[in-house]
């Protein structure tokens, strides 16, 4: 492996296709190991020993003391490679592991997540990623501050920053945890410790330098692990040569089987449900738009909260910061999206297939119709029940197993996959590690957005100005450490489950930040009294409901849950942001005039 | 801000307006209506949110990059 030097950037594509093709040689060895008769104990401590290890030496190798490698990578990662970076940044523990489980339980209404969640780049395309590269900020509270003016609206923004991504970093230190005691047989709490030095491993020496190149190599690996299992069940299962071409013809085979065994009419009866604890039956089909009022809100809702979240969670857009031109970064935000949309438009046909090699009688992996008896001696049902992820219990005691008798964690179709096809070993293998790289990646882009704007904004800018490069990228890396450990440690307590963590992220993040931030650009007249409103205010709204609803008791109004308080928090936001802009002076000609600068991407950037 | 800065502001707006518009059918009007998509022909709704939408949105983003780019060089106010 080369140092990372000048000659690195010119490189990149025989580096990483190398790489590609290293990693793909790891697995056929590892096949091979298996089909001699090595155990699949080692193959899962193999898989993660050699992912892992190649991040941190990437971690290593990238080192830097200079402080635009450590907080932006020098700004020379070109469009296509910040695109990779990012969608590995984005796609977290929940995108890989839970996405396709919840479509499988959730059916339609649970596709607002796939909506939300890539048309939000739209929003970040047009409205914020260009602007704020072309300002040349370090960290998102750097241009709330500086645009707005002030430690006041610098330390609002570092808040809600470090509230949203901390909330997030939480789901996904609990994801290399899940993933890593699977696949290393190790109690949950010591997953959840040695997932924690992996990714600081990758990201303490280098910061956003070493957090972008080991992000690209995660991204390689999330994607084949992700996309391997469907193409070859699609396969071996015969439903054809491409899963996503093919899943049309069967999610109208798996709506007749939905109508035909009562999913949505056949509820469980409450003593198996009681049983079943947190596991969950199928009650809703896989197309079920349905045309009421209220599920069309819900869906517009929940779609809209995850999109104006995606273009506010600053370990997203801090990734738009590392291009070398503002024209490169309306690009990468556009191969981000396509790289995304290559497992986003995977899951969905991953839970049609699934669903029906469950469902359907006539192939046969299926189970629902067999014996209770039948099914409890499966392999696969044998090994997941005793990890907890799914039950069987026969309610109406006829010794036949129903829809509503098979209860379920949705993560167990990506994680099932492979044992329930029948696939080797080593593709469960390939699968872990690259759950793990999906969350490994998105922690390290959340703790160093975390620890930087501490570092930057908090620690530089608010409480000690004339700190030098060397003190504060020292700084810098042990907020990394310790805001790390508090992350372990909040997850180690297994909290919430992982997607309600996600979701209340997402919020948290559009409720404070969204319109102070597309204002700053869009609306000259904006000013610090109205973005501290903003800030304050639709925070501090959402907030308080999300307390109210999930934890006080309180009737969630107009169906708006704790996933969508965003639809509160917003708003607020935008009212008094506007009502106390008004209210109050407009800018000073030096803030206009920088306005101005930012929204032409010729010229030095603004802040230096 | 000079005339040219002016002009240039305008033709983002509207762009950037244009790009918003379709984006808001995309994520909202058409699953509004999703129900309306199914057909016994075809799963339009699993279609439109599993495939649709999210490929539509990735064209839009890229058609945006080099509308963008092209008003910035008119003006001449690309990079480089």
């Amino acid at each position: 492996m080369l140092k990372l030097d000048g000659g690195f950037i010119q490189n990149l594509g025989r580096v990483y296709g190398l790489y590609t093709l290293g990693f793909l040689g790891f697995v056929i060895l590892m096949a091979i190991l298996e089909a001699a008769g090595v155990s699949n104990t080692v193959i899962g401590w193999l898989f993660v020993a050699f992912t892992v290890g190649i991040y941190a030496m990437i971690g290593i190798l990238s080192r830097t003391m200079e402080s635009s490698q450590y907080y932006v990578a020098g700004r020379e990662v070109p469009a296509v490679y910040n695109g990779m970076a990012t969608a590995a940044d984005w796609m977290s523990g929940a995108s890989f592991i839970a996405m396709a489980g919840g479509i499988y339980l959730s059916g339609y209404p649970y596709m607002a997540f796939l909506v939300g969640w890539t048309g939000g780049y739209v929003l970040v395309a047009s409205l914020i990623a260009p602007y704020l590269r072309k300002f040349g900020c370090y960290t998102v509270p750097d241009f709330i501050g500086t645009r707005y003016g002030g430690n006041l609206a610098r330390l609002c923004a570092v808040i809600i920053l470090v509230v949203a991504s901390f909330t997030y970093v939480t789901a996904q230190i609990n994801g290399t945890g899940t993933v890593a005691a699977r696949a290393l047989q190790i109690p949950f709490e010591l997953g959840v410790w040695i997932g924690l030095a992996g990714i600081l491993f990758c990201s303490m020496l280098g910061g956003m330098r070493a957090v972008t190149w080991t992000q690209v190599a995660q991204y390689i690996v999330l994607i084949i692990a992700y996309l391997i299992p469907v193409f070859w069940m699609s396969n071996k299962l015969g439903y054809g040569l491409i899963p996503h071409l093919a899943q049309f013809s069967a999610v109208e085979r798996v709506q007749e089987l939905e109508t035909m065994l009562g999913v949505g009419a056949l509820m469980p009866t409450a003593e198996a449900q009681a049983a079943a604890g947190k596991l969950a039956a199928l009650k809703v089909g896989i197309n079920d738009a349905s045309d009421t009022l209220m599920a069309k809100w819900k869906f517009f809702t929940l779609v809209l909260c995850m999109m104006a979240g995606t273009a506010s969670l600053p370990h997203v857009l801090m990734r738009y910061f590392t291009t070398s031109s503002v024209k490169a970064a309306r690009q990468s935000v556009g191969y981000s999206l396509l790289f995304i949309c290559l497992l986003y438009l995977t899951a969905p046909a991953l839970a049609t297939f699934t669903k029906l090699s469950l469902l359907d009688p006539t192939v046969a992996t299926s189970i629902i119709g067999k014996t209770i008896a039948e099914v409890s001696n499966l392999e696969w049902i044998q090994q997941w029940s005793n990890v907890g992820f799914l039950k069987v219990v026969d309610g109406n005691g006829d010794g036949i197993l129903q829809i509503n008798e098979f209860f379920m964690r949705g993560d167990i179709v990506v994680l099932a996959t492979p044992e329930m096809a029948g696939l080797p070993y080593v593709i469960s293998g390939l699968v872990a590690a690259g759950g793990l790289a999906a969350a490994m990646s998105t922690a390290d882009g959340l703790l160093l957005a975390i620890a930087n704007a501490l570092s930057h904004d908090l620690y530089y800018k608010i409480i000690d100005p004339k700190a030098d490069t060397k003190t504060r990228l020292i700084v810098a890396r042990i907020l990394l450490l310790v805001i790390g450990a508090a992350g372990a440690f909040v997850a180690s307590m297994k909290l919430t489950g992982i997607l309600g963590a996600v979701a209340w992220a997402f919020c948290f993040a559009n409720s404070g930040l969204f319109f102070p931030l597309v204002l700053g650009v869009w609306w000259k007249r904006a000013n610090r009294a109205g973005a501290i409103a903003g800030m304050v205010g639709g925070f501090g709204a959402g907030a308080w409901y999300l307390y109210m609803v999930q934890f006080a008791g309180m009737a969630p109004w107009l169906g708006i849950d704790g996933l969508r308080f965003g639809m509160i928090g917003m708003p607020v936001s935008l009212v008094l942001m506007v009502v106390f802009s008004l209210m109050t002076e407009e800018p000073d000609a030096e803030t206009q005039k920088m306005v101005e600068e930012i929204r032409i991407p010729s010229g030095k950037t603004v802040v230096s | 801000m000079s005339s040219k800065q002016d002009a240039h502001w305008a033709k983002t707006k509207s762009l950037t307006f244009t790009t918003l518009g379709i984006w808001a059918v995309l994520s909202f009007v058409i699953h509004w209506f999703g129900e309306g998509l199914n057909s016994s022909a075809f799963p339009g709704a699993y279609f439109m949110a599993g495939m649709g939408s999210q490929i539509a949105f990735a064209i839009l983003v890229f058609w945006f990059a080099t509308r963008q780019n092209q008003i910035d060089e008119e003006f001449g106010f690309g990079e480089d």
